[in-house]
């Protein structure tokens, strides 16, 4: 059985249909990439698995259980956890601070006003682990204002780790980053590649032909082709469609 | 590293200056021309202000109808006192209970709102309490307001102290303070203060991080309101009355200025400062003019143009401005010297 089930979902803004009949299944620790031009409906497919936009019909389901129309923090608790495109940090926060708070351990706390979580030294290495898992083990205590772009993402993406998901989407991951960054990316979510089920919405057709097992084309709000880099790679549709360089 | 060792602290170094500073105020006061109720009202406006922090600083909800959950406070201290018990505790957990229950009321129904819908929703809820306070004659005495409101004395089991006069008072409003300064310290940075920080920076992701927002954003409109109407009660006995003008939407107003100004946005205890400008502005300037709202109001305009984080924050900014001063100069001093 597929970890992620995804059964007829149909989203419509008013009068626009946005998604249309999108049937997907991605199987543990599969890594599986969407892809699709500008405007065919890839975040708002990415919104509705993760519980931003509630479809109109049709059923998703984690492990079998229907986790349509749930709320994003309902998602994330079921062990979802997503990136985003526009990087979404707490700039406010150090980048240890971005981490503690997206940990299982301390959102098992969030009401709790008696300690302070300043001193808390379990919290704190827990956060300095995973962000040395991206490479950010010298910036914890530096504020997420002031890291360089990669950084930011690669700090985005130790925030949803730091959720000890299951399910990893990630949101146009190399957005705006420069070829040692995507590289660096690449790496990681290599590394990060048959241990955690990831779904990953991306524009970088090389990026994404070089890690994803299967990969899904969104295009008018449809999965319009399917299969293996490989696969795709010989599909007149995709071919047609000048979606980008696969290098 | 994990934070600063004075958010671990309950009780910090800049607490007990302000507490010190704050206990000698009755010694002076009339030598600098003011009187001791000046320091009564700064106190109680300071606990308000803390109160109203929780939601606009700390949480980032920009609630403009607070004077709502002080008044209800203020009503509720005065009519447990005329109908239930002339006991001071009594009157002040009334003042904490209806001000915390009309804090839900007002939550349930716009804590899933942010931003501008969110405001306009706290200024609208104002407008309904002041209305009722106004209209609902029987209860609270309308325009007339609630009087012969009296000062209770503190009873700690078979002791009890007289608060009638304003410096007792004062010594019994500080000691409340010093109480709510500690645990909302503490709570600012528990891991419930952190939660309600990201919230104020991001709504979505941290939603998406598993938090129930609109539940974490009810809880602290909650405890914000119950606070208030806990200062509004301490204010009901303090001016032995309590009326309507308190819950309009210029006194909401007021208390948002002097957040502000006192920099609420990037620190604790920004709000306490805006409180205690404000009232010694109001009592200096308007013994000088009538039109010293003017002033003030000139004055909160410059700071949101070049200083928006209010004065404590332009006190931060100078202090960390001479510490990298500092820093350089100890580096220039300790490399070797060439030549």
């Amino acid at each position: 059985m597929a970890l992620i089930e995804v059964e007829g979902v149909h989203v419509r803004f008013g009068d626009r249909v946005v998604l249309e009949e999108i049937n997907l299944a991605v199987n543990e620790g599969e890594l599986h990439g969407i892809m699709g031009p500008n405007g065919a409906g890839k975040t708002t497919f990415f919104n509705t698995l993760t519980g931003s936009v509630k479809p109109s019909r049709g059923r998703i389901r984690l492990e079998g259980a229907d986790i349509a129309g749930l709320g994003p923090h309902a998602i994330a608790r079921k062990g979802v956890a997503r990136s985003f495109q526009i990087m979404t940090l707490f700039n406010d926060f150090t980048a240890q601070e971005n981490v503690m708070v997206a940990l299982p351990a301390f959102r098992a706390r969030g009401f709790d006003v008696r300690r302070a979580v300043a001193g808390d030294s379990a919290l704190a290495d827990e956060a300095n682990e995973v962000l040395a898992s991206v490479g950010l083990g010298e910036k914890a205590a530096i504020s997420a204002k002031l890291l360089s772009y990669g950084e930011r993402r690669a700090l985005e993406i130790a925030v949803a780790l730091a959720q000890r998901p299951r399910v990893l989407c990630l949101d146009e991951p190399t957005s705006g980053l420069g070829t040692d960054g995507t590289t660096r990316l690449a790496e990681l979510i290599a590394k990060l590649k048959g241990k955690l089920t990831i779904v990953a919405v991306e524009h970088d057709m090389r990026f994404l032909f070089s890690l994803a097992d299967r990969i899904s084309v969104i295009h008018w709000g449809q999965v319009v082709a399917r299969g293996t880099p490989r696969e795709l790679q010989e599909n007149p549709w995709v071919k047609r469609s000048n979606l980008g360089s696969f290098g | 590293m994990t934070g600063s060792s004075s958010e671990a602290r309950l009780i910090t170094p800049t607490m007990l200056g302000a507490w010190l500073v704050l206990a000698t105020v009755p010694l002076w006061i009339n030598a600098i021309g003011l009187y001791p109720y000046i320091g009564v009202e700064i106190v109680i406006w300071s606990i308000y202000a803390l109160a109203f922090n929780l939601v606009l600083g700390t949480s980032g909800l920009p609630s403009f109808g607070h004077g709502a959950f002080f008044g209800v406070g203020a009503y509720a201290f005065g009519l447990t006192q005329f109908n239930i018990a002339a006991n001071l505790w009594v009157c002040l957990a009334g003042a904490i209970l209806a001000g915390a229950f009309a804090g839900l009321i007002v939550g349930l129904l716009i804590a899933h709102r942010r931003g501008i819908y969110f405001a306009l929703m706290t200024i609208a809820f104002g407008q309904i309490f002041w209305t009722i306070s106004v209209k609902w004659h029987s209860v609270t005495g309308g325009e007339d307001g609630l009087l012969n409101i009296l000062r209770l004395p503190a009873t700690f089991g078979v002791v009890s102290f007289d608060i009638s006069d304003n410096e007792t008072l004062y010594y019994f409003v500080l000691a409340v303070f010093a109480v709510v300064v500690m645990l909302l310290w503490r709570l600012v940075n528990s891991p419930y203060g952190r939660i309600l920080s990201a919230i104020r920076q991001s709504e979505t992701r941290t939603a998406h991080l598993g938090y129930n927002v609109w539940l974490y954003k009810l809880s602290v409109i909650v405890i914000s309101a119950g606070l208030s109407g806990f200062a509004g009660g301490l204010f009901a006995m303090a001016q032995r009355s309590a009326f309507p003008d308190v819950m309009n939407l210029a006194q909401s107003g007021l208390i948002v200025m002097m957040t502000l100004v006192g920099g609420g946005l990037v620190s604790f205890w920004g709000p306490v400062i805006g409180v205690i400008i404000f009232l010694i502005a109001r009592d200096v300037i308007g013994a000088m003019t009538n039109a010293w709202a003017l002033y003030f109001g000139a004055m909160f305009v410059l700071l949101v143009l070049f200083r928006p984080e209010g004065i404590a924050g332009g006190a931060k900014l100078l202090m960390e401005r001479w510490k990298a001063r500092r820093e350089a100069s100890r580096v220039l001093s300790s490399a070797p010297r060439s030549g």
